[in-house]
């Protein structure tokens, strides 16, 4: 009953967040959709086209007449470092788009303090917000007259701070005087008045507690703007991370890829040849290659660390697992899927076993091997990532992985576009070079 | 000893939950060399099985197959085969697919071209050498299928129901193709068809053979072969002895069928 009850919280906990997002959720639906009727209209007003397309007036549900329209996607990228700029006042857009911001600058508060004997007395209280990052000493001020002195207080964006205002009064709180107004508006422990700045709120004790207005952009250490990120690339592949060059680090990561997909390949298609063609191949791995394969890679990597180390050798033998049974599995069924009346007109025409094998059997399972080849290079490079995140001393999950211990937000995020990237750049390659090499796929 | 003998064939396929089914019981036939043969029947009578254990794919349980003088061991080369659709190399070129066989016997490049030229200019497929065999049509792809089979120069060919997949125009072209193909190559061939115009345009002999167990009903010999090499295949259809022989081979598939529903009713 126990674990029911944590799992309910669990789902409480999730569930709420989720009731938090939606506004947001509904707020970019809304974005979508004003976006392509603006699109809309803008196409009738430039191009009034008439294709086969339009001539439809059956469209929901007609499958070939949704395609992907570039306008959208374009949109739908741009409006992403929109957001990402607006949201962390980002210095390539135009400040008026940026959402409003953590306060910097010069703000005051007047404090009245009252004795328990009925005299009361004001003073200024001096706010400078300085930008993170920089650092400013709070500035001399003037004392003023009367029993209560003027204060001054320093904070960084996105920071608070207590300031013990009687410090430097006459008659401070060790005489049982008590702050009883902010900029005039009566207050008791516990309240909270705005200021321009932001607010004050006295704590229990009555210490006035300084809170700069944060606005609704994301901090740095949570997100930092875009051309942050950029900055942090071009250092880095300059200077490099870690005694290392981002080159290297990717390279590292390509290098465990590619060598652990070629060496999956190697023996993976082979074997998957083997159980298409054998019974006996077949009866032997076919229980080791349906084990195998539901388990994910990485759920390896603890047994690889513990047997290979975290050097390549380890990194690579975790990739040839990976790729190994995929690998396998599409062989087999590219042989098991030839069709018999191929192999019979092959026969009946005069060819040998072998040259079945070289004219008929495997050019027919290239294809499903050249798809097997596109998903194992896509859980190579996952796996990769994870293992590097787990140990490694080059490498892109490594890269990110040190990053985000020191909060380098900016690096972590890097990494992750990077890494990205480069999935995305193998997977167009993998199917380049299918259309290339197979252009019979699906066409028997 | 030339021709074609099917001597006394019976095939029984053992089924796994170890009952067995008699596909075929004592089928004899002997064919000349150069004889036309169509073979027709009711699902299920062991049509395809037959072409099967001809072209060797299968080893019949009793019987053999002689084969000018040789008794037949498993496929091979002298025995071509057109198979249904989908026989094809999609990874080859229509030229490389025709020149397969004398690729495969390792004939000379100059030869193996001539060769591919002249079978793919008779079914007229010239224009379309180097394209892929999945850019063609279905009936084109048939007969890349058939000059694949004539460049090996087969003694006999086995077709399985190669026209069935074609619609009706394209059909009648290539009953016509295969007509002239026959006359001018004086191959034998062994046809295999669902549709009882097809066996008879295309059936010197005419073979009608009965399911459970499979065997040989009755066996025509018919003019309209020969009639159909120099003529109309329409007017063909049109003699008065054709419609006669339809409608009583017709009404003899009919029963058969009706014997087998009935059966199964009954069952």
């Amino acid at each position: 009953m126990d674990i029911i009850s944590q799992l309910s919280a669990e789902l409480v906990a999730v569930l709420r967040t989720l009731f938090y997002a939606l506004p947001y959720v509904f707020g970019y639906i809304l974005l979508i959709l004003a976006f392509s009727f603006i699109w809309q209209a803008v196409k009738r007003f430039v191009t009034p086209k008439h294709d086969y397309g339009s001539l439809k007036t059956v469209t929901f549900g007609d499958e070939s007449a949704v395609t992907s329209n570039t306008v959208a996607s374009v949109v739908s990228i741009v409006l992403i470092f929109v957001l990402w700029g607006a949201f962390t006042g980002s210095k390539i857009l135009p400040s008026f788009m940026h959402a409003p911001g953590a306060f910097t600058g010069e703000g005051s508060f007047t404090y009245t303090v009252t004795t328990p004997d009925g005299q009361s007395d004001d003073a200024t209280v001096t706010v400078v917000v300085y930008e993170t990052g920089a650092t400013v000493d709070a500035p001399e001020v003037d004392p003023g007259d009367g029993f209560a002195k003027n204060d001054s207080i320093a904070l960084a964006a996105y920071r608070s701070g207590l300031l013990r205002v009687d410090e430097n009064d006459e008659i401070g709180r060790d005489q049982d005087a008590t702050i009883t107004a902010i900029n005039g508006v009566a207050i008791e422990p516990g309240g909270s008045v705005s200021t321009d700045f932001g607010r004050v709120e006295l704590s229990g004790k009555g210490t006035p507690n300084v809170y700069p207005a944060k606005g609704v952009q994301m901090e740095p250490i949570w997100l930092p703007a875009p051309e942050a990120v950029w900055a942090r690339l071009t250092e880095i592949a300059t200077e490099g991370y870690r005694n290392s060059t981002l080159a290297e680090h990717l390279g590292f990561s390509l290098f465990r890829v590619i060598v652990g997909f070629i060496l999956g390949a190697i023996v993976g298609i082979p074997l998957g040849y083997a159980m298409g063609l054998s019974n006996w191949f077949r009866g032997w791995f076919d229980p080791i290659v349906e084990f195998m394969r539901p388990v994910p890679p990485l759920a390896l990597i603890p047994l690889v660390i513990i047997w290979a180390g975290i050097g390549e050798v380890g990194k690579i033998i975790l990739l040839f697992l990976a790729a190994l049974w995929i690998m396998a599995i599409a062989a087999r069924s590219g042989v098991s899927g030839v069709r018999i009346s191929k192999v019979h007109a092959a026969y009946s025409l005069g060819a040998s076993k072998w040259q079945i094998m070289r004219y008929v059997i495997i050019p027919n399972s290239l294809p499903e091997i050249f798809t097997g080849a596109r998903v194992a290079m896509g859980v190579c490079w996952g796996t990769v990532v994870a293992a590097e995140l787990v140990a490694a001393e080059k490498g892109a999950g490594m890269m990110i992985m040190v990053a985000s211990k020191f909060q380098s937000t900016d690096i972590v995020l890097m990494g992750i576009i990077l890494i990205g990237v480069i999935g995305f750049t193998i997977d167009m390659l993998m199917r380049w070079a299918e259309r290339w090499l197979v252009p019979w796929k699906g066409k028997g | 000893m030339s021709g074609l003998q099917i001597d006394n064939i019976s095939m029984r396929f053992d089924l796994p939950n170890g009952s067995s089914v008699q596909a075929l019981k004592d089928v004899s036939l002997d064919l000349k060399a150069g004889e036309l043969l169509s073979v027709l029947g009711p699902s299920g009578c062991g049509k395809t099985t037959l072409l099967n254990i001809v072209a060797g794919f299968l080893a019949p349980t009793e019987g053999k197959i002689v084969l000018n003088g040789n008794t037949v061991h498993g496929p091979g080369a002298e025995r071509g085969m057109v198979f249904q659709q989908g026989a094809l190399f999609e990874w080859m070129s229509v030229r490389e697919n025709v020149g397969f066989g004398p690729k495969m016997k390792g004939m000379a490049q100059g030869q193996k071209r001539e060769i591919v030229d002249h079978l793919l200019d008779v079914v007229g497929l010239s224009d379309f050498k180097e394209k892929a065999v999945y850019e063609l049509s279905g009936g084109m792809q048939q007969r890349v299928a058939l000059a694949r089979c004539l460049a090996n120069e087969p003694d006999v060919i086995l077709m399985d129901e190669p026209l069935g997949a074609l619609d009706a125009l394209t059909r009648e072209k290539m009953q016509g193709l295969v007509l002239k193909l026959w006359k001018e190559t004086g191959k034998t061939i062994i046809l295999i068809t669902h549709s009882v115009e097809e066996a008879l345009l295309l059936g010197e002999r005419l073979l009608v053979m009965a399911p459970r167990p499979g065997r040989i009903h009755k066996e025509y010999r018919l003019p309209f072969a020969e009639m159909g090499v120099d003529q109309d295949l329409r007017f063909v259809k049109k003699e008065p002895q054709f419609a006669e022989v339809r409608e009583e081979i017709l009404g003899m598939i009919w029963d058969m069928e009706e014997e087998i529903m009935g059966r199964k009713e009954g069952a």
